[in-house]
């Protein structure tokens, strides 16, 4: 046997085994109709993707995409300053790309609740504002939209630091110095050389954020209290509660083709990424 | 010749060094000003100075006769050639040199499209306008860099090392369509270098720099010929240390004969000789055991090891440093 098939064995079997034929089972599945207990029986059908276009679903759907889109945009603006003042930190900076990647040394699931136990209205801020006589009854921080936006970008926002600080760092700083000898201030600087160059790593940000946002399950479920569905909830809800494992099937095969179509749709920085 | 910029006793102190020293120096209006020294020196520093990329520890800097302190490098009416160019790798050709006219207001867009055509011309860079900086040679990456800055007719243009990345041959070409280019426009250019042939080629006058201080300003004749110190004698070219006095390897003539009508003449030994390709470098022995190198043409060094000749050469030609310095 040749080095480069020993080599390229194990991870196309486990590629094989464990993500292309569960997804053709998943494919097979979403055209096969609901059994009565959950599972699949015949006859083939294409009526659950049919059920999508139903507002409701529709809804929850464009509701994904938006609160994916701003939990991005957040990530991005608030990423962009704090990637730069890494990147020209000198001798601090694996200090600093250490905070970074701290939180993750805890699971996502405890941090979340480290969240709710912050935000609910009993939690630290409410009861820290009351006493202080800020606000007379608790603030309803936790169980919205605006709580599961806060738990996205909490929990997304390295993925987006660390491509941004890895184009950021390339830059040369001889750069600013021509723009600002060009006449260019600080800012104008910033937006007319830094971000431009920068792109590639925003770009690489922005998917990495958008992607898992897309499909967020456990924050809309915690944060949200089950009252912001999106897609990740909805195909959890179609295996378990609902039963009805093709309509679950269609919809987190959506979900793959919403992620290719914005790969797709970000160009070749996407595609190197794929 | 009127002042266009002038240094008072500008310094730059970091906590372990000094790197620009009480540097006081003035630049006429198009005249050509060299800053030359080893790396290290305080030279690029000093440019930072001025470009305003760096606040002076102390000192005054004059624009036009008014200071520009506190005046940050973007509202400084100065313009930087930078060592490695520093192009924007995202605009093309045209867009670089457009980037600095359209910081100012002034400037409406059929305005700004005939200064760049002038000033792409102006480098021979014609056509080019639409290449990427990394689809462009480095000598062309140069112009662009050249183009950018004049483009904005800068009361000042300083130059950072603007030859040190091209090759030999491209570097030789380019100093004289720089020198050339000075002369067109008749902008001061403030050019630092770490090469003194580079320097006493292109200039009007240099300036020379060793460890933040500044040793000599002059006429490259003046501190080619009567260096003030020895550091500025042996930067900028050999010098043969002979009874207290320099005298540069050109300037001493050889002879078989003891000359009758000499200046200054000693007796010596011919120890060997080197090639230089356009010279021969023949060192010889004094009697009093220095050396001294003699710069003659390959055709007239028919001399050989061992033999005894008779060195000479005109007062005119040696001159003296301070005494702690002569060897």
């Amino acid at each position: 046997m040749k080095l480069r098939t020993v080599f390229l064995a194990p991870g196309s079997i486990v590629m094989l085994g464990l993500f292309f034929l569960p997804l053709l089972i998943v494919l097979a599945y979403s055209f096969l109709s609901r059994g009565a207990y959950g599972g699949v029986t015949l006859p083939w059908t294409a009526e659950s993707y049919s059920r999508i276009f139903d507002p409701l679903y529709l809804a929850i759907l464009w509701r994904s995409v938006w609160i994916a889109a701003v939990s991005t945009a957040l990530c991005l603006v608030l990423a962009f300053p704090l990637a730069l003042y890494i990147a020209r930190a000198g001798a601090r900076k694996t200090l600093l790309l250490n905070l970074v990647m701290l939180p993750f040394w805890t699971s996502f699931l405890i941090r979340t609740y480290a969240w709710m136990f912050l935000l609910r209205d009993t939690g630290l801020v409410n009861t820290l504002l009351q006493s202080l006589h800020v606000i007379s009854a608790p603030m309803p921080l936790l169980f919205n939209t605006g709580a599961v936006i806060l738990g996205l970008v909490y929990g997304y926002l390295p993925f987006m630091v660390l491509p941004l600080y890895a184009t950021l760092e390339k830059l040369d700083p001889a750069l600013l110095d021509a723009a600002a000898d060009l006449g260019a201030s600080p800012a104008v600087a910033i937006w007319r050389v830094v971000v431009p160059i920068s792109r590639p790593g925003m770009i690489a940000g922005c998917l990495l954020v958008f992607i898992p946002c897309l499909g967020a399950y456990l924050t809309p479920d915690l944060m949200g209290g089950g009252k912001t569905v999106m897609i990740g909830n909805l195909v959890q809800n179609q295996f378990t509660t609902a039963r009805d494992w093709p309509f679950g099937a269609a919809i987190s095969l959506l979900l793959m083709a919403m992620v290719l179509l914005v790969m797709r749709a970000l160009g070749d920085k996407g595609e190197e990424l794929l | 010749m009127q002042t266009v910029l002038e240094l008072r006793a500008l310094s730059k102190h970091f906590p372990t060094h000094r790197a620009v020293d009480g540097v006081s120096f003035a630049i006429g209006r198009g005249e050509f000003f060299s800053l030359v020294g080893p790396s290290g020196c305080g030279k690029t520093t000093t440019l930072r100075l001025i470009a305003g990329f760096e606040e002076p520890t102390s000192g005054q800097l004059l624009l036009d006769g008014h200071s520009v302190e506190g005046l940050p490098a973007y509202r400084r009416d100065v313009s930087t050639v930078f060592q490695n160019y520093a192009l924007f790798p995202h605009l093309t050709v045209a867009q670089n040199v457009a980037f600095g006219l359209a910081r100012r207001a002034q400037n409406g867009k059929p305005a700004i499209a005939g200064k760049i055509a002038k000033a792409l011309e102006l480098v021979h860079l014609s056509g080019k306008e639409a290449r990427l900086p990394n689809q462009i040679s480095g000598g062309e990456r140069q112009r662009v860099a050249l183009a950018r800055s004049l483009v904005l007719e800068p009361k000042v243009l300083l130059l950072d090392e603007p030859l040190s990345a091209l090759d030999a041959k491209l570097r030789k070409e380019m100093r004289q369509e720089l020198k050339n280019l000075q002369r067109t426009i008749g902008i001061a250019f403030l050019f630092v270098t770490h090469d003194q042939e580079e320097a006493l080629s292109l200039s009007d006058r240099v300036a020379i720099m060793h460890r933040g201080l500044l040793e000599q300003v002059g006429t490259p004749q003046a501190v080619y010929r009567t260096p003030k110190t020895r550091f500025v004698a042996e930067f900028l070219g050999d010098v043969n240390w002979l009874e207290g006095a320099g005298v540069r390897p050109e300037a001493v003539r050889i002879s078989r004969t003891a000359p009758v009508s000499a200046e200054r003449a000693t007796a010596a030994v011919v120890e060997g000789q080197t090639f230089l390709g356009n010279c021969v470098h023949l060192s010889a022995k004094l009697e009093n055991g220095s050396a001294c190198v003699v710069e003659m043409a390959q055709q007239e060094c028919d001399f050989q090891p061992g033999e005894r000749i008779y060195l000479w050469w005109q007062k005119a030609d040696e001159f003296r440093v301070p005494n702690e310095a002569a060897a």
